[in-house]
Formats: structure tokens, C-alpha cells, sequence
């Protein structure tokens, strides 16, 4: 019988490009025999340079840019900017703009849990609950085109209120669309807590301790399934939720099935407060006029992402573009969290955690440029310094692209 | 904890293998758009005053107006730059601008996606 005690650590780097992921990222994982003893993340394969972008448009295109942040969640990111933008130029939204605002969001919530259902099925092997919850997904899928024009970047936020309105019959469609889904998962419940092999696969699977999800600062269903109850929907209510009863579904499972559990339930809430939204529904306009240039100022702005908080930071010097937009995805804030599920756990359970926190790689990726104080290293480059460092790392290793290039040059004459 | 057991979705999936695909047969069968869907956009020249905003709030640069005679505008629309989200309709103070329903819009080249609505005086090659 060989001690496991005697193998040494065995260095894997998974990803950037791998089978078992969705998005490009890093992970360099120390294996002892089949164990993973620790990991680290490695982000930074994604660097679309949309803060930067934002600086040189205006704010009505920067409403646009930002919703492509993400392809799930669209409605989290375009809300949570306008938001800002409407606090420092002081605008009052209508309450309907504002109750449409939350109803976009609770249909796009529901549409990102039910794929985040089908995903976490296929990571554990189970296809069937991919393909059955992914055809159910299309019905809200079909509803959020009705609505706003587009199944993903919905495009219905400008800075002071909605772009479109919603009419009676649309809200009967709503509200079919609704009473289907709710019958649909209710069964996916039952097949999540009652199908012996998922319930096995994900229990024990990825823990996070309460006070690891606080310290490593956790948001969304994967801090509530360790049992923090933190949302910001009701802890900072922004758009109609303050006038919206809803419960906040939390777990004391600490697993990859306590958040399986939570998102499911956020899924019956969320129809709830559809029911509760399209009742209350306030007549009146649309928007409020809202100006070009916007006053000086700054604004930090809070939303609850289907995944979790969502940061956006904007910073207006009373032109027509602002000086500085920050964005803080809630994957940057969960991803701390994995390595720390994973430390002493199986590599084949490495997979599914990193699926658990439903993880948004492209919209977490921001570059942050720091300046020494002393300058002992010099850290920051301009352009041709890039440009001659990265000929001289290809020639150190062989690669000389010089006679290629004066074959190019000759091409083009 | 639940009673659990093995199979919860077999009778789900074999019922479902003597019903109809809920999949569409879409390149065969044609499929249509929501009315409220934002696809390619549509330029009445008649209408353009030549204010240029939607130019000024195209988030992507798709669109090009320019004056061929007097208060003859045409517009040029990138169709591959293009990201359909019709601000450029909301910006319009003349509703010289309109979406249309029409999404098949993939082309092999690139130079096919320039799309330019002359204004009415002009022939259209």
C-alpha cells in the first residue's frame, strides 16, 4: 500500500483553453494524487477595454456598450449605469419606468437561473435536465423578445426612464408565460431534491463556509446558499423593489446543491414578484427628459445581478461623456471563493464548483494599471515599447517575423 | 432530507418521445420575428432634415448621412458595425428611421453589409 503522504505535488494548469470550460481563464492547480491541494486563478484572457471605451463616448452610447458586457446578464449592467448616471444629474424616474425596469430584470433573472439549471445538469452528467431546462427557457426567452425587441441585449434602459411600453395584452402573455414556467419548475425542484444521483453529485461538493463566504466576500445565490443573507434588492432597493414584497430565499447547505436549491427558489419569488409587478403596474410617462451633458459629479450604484452584486462606478466632469466608468462583475467577487471550495476536494469535482458560482468570465476581466510610488520598476510602457518587447520575446524563443515582414511589404508594394 | 430515488425524468422523457420536437425546422420552414423585433433598419429620405443625431448616438459609428442636393440627404448604413438596438429611430425627430422585422442579414462579404438609401431625385443602381 503506497502513503499518499509520499507523492509529491503535481503542478496542472487548466485552461486557458480547456474542454471542461466555457470561457477562457486560468487555473494552476497543485494536485497530490487525485486531491487538489491548492489553486490559483488566473484572469486576464478576456481584456475587452470597455471602460476605456466608455470614456470616449457619450452616455447614451455607453448605455449600449455596457449591456454587452454581458450576454446574460444585459438588463444588470445597462440598469445599474443608467441608475448612476440618473443619481448625478438628479433625475426623477417615473414609478412605470421603474416597475418595467424590475420586471425586465425578474424575467432576465429567471432566464439566466433556468440556464444556469441546464448547465449545472450537463457539468454533472445529467443531459436530460440540460436539454428539458434549456426548451422551457425559451418560453421567457420569447417573452423578453415580445417586450423589448431582442432576446438578449434587451436594449429597453435610456438615461430617465424605458424605451418601450408594455400594453394589456402583452402582460396577459406575461402572465401565461409566467403560470407555464411555475409549473415547469416546480417540477425541476422536484427533480433537483428528489433524483438520487443529482442530490449525491452535488451535496458535499464545493463548501463554503459561512464565514469564508463573508471574508472572501461572496454575493449573489453562492453567499446566500452559505447561508448569508444578503440581498441587494431588498438591503439597498433600487427601481420598483422597495414597493415589491418578496422573501430571500437562503441555505444552510454550504454545497453546490444548497445553491441549486437557492436559485430554484429564487425562480418561484421571481414569478411571484412578476404577478405582483404586473398588478401594480402605475399609469403614466415613460421617460423623463434627460440632458446631454451631465453635471459634475460621481455615483457608485448597486444591483442585484442573477449572479449577484453588481458595481458600477461613474464619475461625469459636466460634458457629454463621462471621466471615468468602473465596473465590478459579481464573478470578480465570487471567484475568490473557488479556490477555497476546491482546497483538499477531488479534481473531477472541479468542473461543476466553477459552474456553481456561474461564473461570467468575459464580464469580470478589467486591467488595473498600478503606479509605484518609489518607480524602482518601471511598470507602465507605451505603445512602442509593447510593440519592441514583443518582438524581442518572440526572437529570444526563435520566432523572427523580420523576413516575414519584408516579404509583406514587398506584397503591398 | 427527501425521499429520493433514481429515473425522476424517465417518465417525463418517454412521454415525450411520442410527442412533436419541440424544436423548429427553421432554414426550411420560414420563421418570422416578433413585431416588436429590432432588426435591419429602414431610412425614408423624404423625411430627413440632415439633423445628423442619429450619427451623433449611433453607439457603433453604423451610419452615415450625407447631403446629395438641396435637402436631399442620403444614408449609408454599415450593416456589419451595425448592433440593431435602434437608438438611432429614438433619435430621430422626423421619424425618417424605422426598424424592420428582417434579420437574415449574414453575408460573405463584407462590402454586400453597405447598404445606402438614395434620396428620391437619385436612380438606385
Amino acid at each position: 500500500m503506497h502513503d499518499l503522504r509520499d507523492l509529491h505535488d503535481v503542478k496542472v494548469p487548466f485552461g486557458p483553453q480547456h474542454p471542461a470550460l466555457k470561457e477562457p481563464e486560468s487555473f494552476l492547480i497543485s494536485l497530490r494524487g487525485e486531491k487538489i491541494t491548492s489553486m490559483s486563478v488566473r484572469l486576464g484572457y478576456n481584456h475587452r477595454g470597455i471602460e476605456k471605451a466608455c470614456e470616449e463616448r457619450t452616455y447614451v452610447q455607453d448605455v449600449y456598450l455596457l449591456e454587452r458586457i454581458c450576454g446574460i446578464c444585459s438588463h444588470s449592467h445597462s440598469t445599474c449605469f443608467v441608475q448612476a448616471v440618473e443619481e448625478i444629474a438628479g433625475l426623477r424616474v417615473p414609478e412605470r419606468a421603474l416597475y418595467i425596469r424590475s420586471l425586465i430584470g425578474e424575467l432576465e433573472r429567471i432566464h439566466s437561473h433556468l440556464l444556469w439549471l441546464g448547465v449545472a445538469g450537463h457539468e454533472v452528467g445529467f443531459d436530460t435536465l440540460l436539454m428539458y431546462a434549456w426548451r422551457d427557457r425559451e418560453v421567457v426567452m420569447d417573452i423578453l423578445v415580445k417586450l423589448t425587441g431582442n432576446r438578449v441585449n434587451y436594449g429597453i434602459n435610456t438615461i430617465g426612464g424605458v424605451r418601450r411600453d408594455i400594453t394589456a395584452d402583452q402582460i396577459q402573455e406575461v402572465l401565461e408565460a409566467v403560470r407555464a414556467l411555475e409549473e415547469k419548475t416546480k417540477y425541476y425542484i422536484q427533480v433537483a431534491t428528489e433524483e438520487v444521483t443529482f442530490v449525491k453529485r452535488m451535496s458535499g461538493v464545493g463548501v463554503l463556509l459561512p464565514e469564508d463566504a463573508v471574508r472572501l466576500g461572496a454575493v449573489g445565490p453562492t453567499a446566500r446558499a452559505s447561508g448569508v443573507d444578503r440581498d441587494i434588492r431588498r438591503d439597498d432597493p433600487y427601481a420598483a423593489y422597495a414597493r415589491i414584497p418578496f422573501k430571500v430565499p437562503t441555505s444552510t447547505h454550504n454545497d453546490v446543491y444548497g445553491r441549486a436549491v437557492v436559485r430554484l427558489s429564487e425562480l418561484m419569488e421571481s414569478y411571484q414578484m412578476i404577478r405582483k409587478i404586473l398588478k401594480d403596474l402605475p399609469e403614466g410617462p415613460l421617460t423623463v427628459r434627460a440632458p446631454r451633458k451631465v453635471p459634475a459629479g460621481e455615483s457608485l450604484s448597486r444591483y442585484e445581478a442573477p449572479r449577484g452584486e453588481d458595481v458600477h462606478y461613474v464619475k461625469s466632469n459636466g460634458t457629454e461623456k463621462p471621466e471615468r466608468v468602473k465596473v465590478r462583475a459579481p464573478t470578480l467577487a465570487n471567484i475568490q471563493a473557488v479556490s477555497r471550495m476546491l482546497e483538499d476536494r477531488y479534481l473531477a469535482d472541479l468542473p461543476i464548483v466553477i459552474a456553481a458560482i456561474d461564473p461570467c468570465f468575459s464580464c469580470t476581466d478589467r486591467l488595473i494599471g498600478v503606479k509605484q510610488e518609489a518607480r524602482r520598476k518601471k511598470d507602465t510602457m507605451s505603445w512602442e515599447e509593447v510593440r519592441v518587447s514583443g518582438i524581442r520575446w518572440y526572437r529570444e524563443r526563435g520566432i523572427d517575423f523580420s523576413s516575414l515582414n519584408k516579404e509583406l511589404e514587398r506584397w503591398l508594394g | 432530507m427527501k425521499k429520493t430515488r433514481v429515473g425522476k425524468m424517465a417518465a417525463c422523457v418517454l412521454r415525450h418521445v411520442f410527442k412533436k420536437p419541440a424544436t423548429t425546422r427553421y432554414p426550411f420552414v420560414k420563421s418570422s420575428s416578433p413585431k416588436a423585433f429590432r432588426g435591419k433598419i429602414v431610412f425614408y429620405p423624404e423625411k430627413c432634415v440632415g439633423c445628423k443625431m442619429c450619427m451623433r448616438d449611433c453607439p457603433s459609428g453604423a451610419i452615415e448621412i450625407a447631403q446629395t442636393g438641396e435637402k436631399q440627404f442620403e444614408a449609408t448604413f454599415d450593416l456589419s458595425k451595425c448592433i440593431y438596438c435602434a437608438q438611432c429611430v429614438d433619435s430621430c425627430l422626423k421619424k425618417a428611421l424605422e426598424f424592420s422585422g428582417e434579420f437574415e442579414l449574414a453575408r460573405l462579404d463584407r462590402r454586400q453589409c453597405i447598404v445606402t438609401f438614395r434620396a428620391p431625385h437619385q436612380k438606385t443602381p
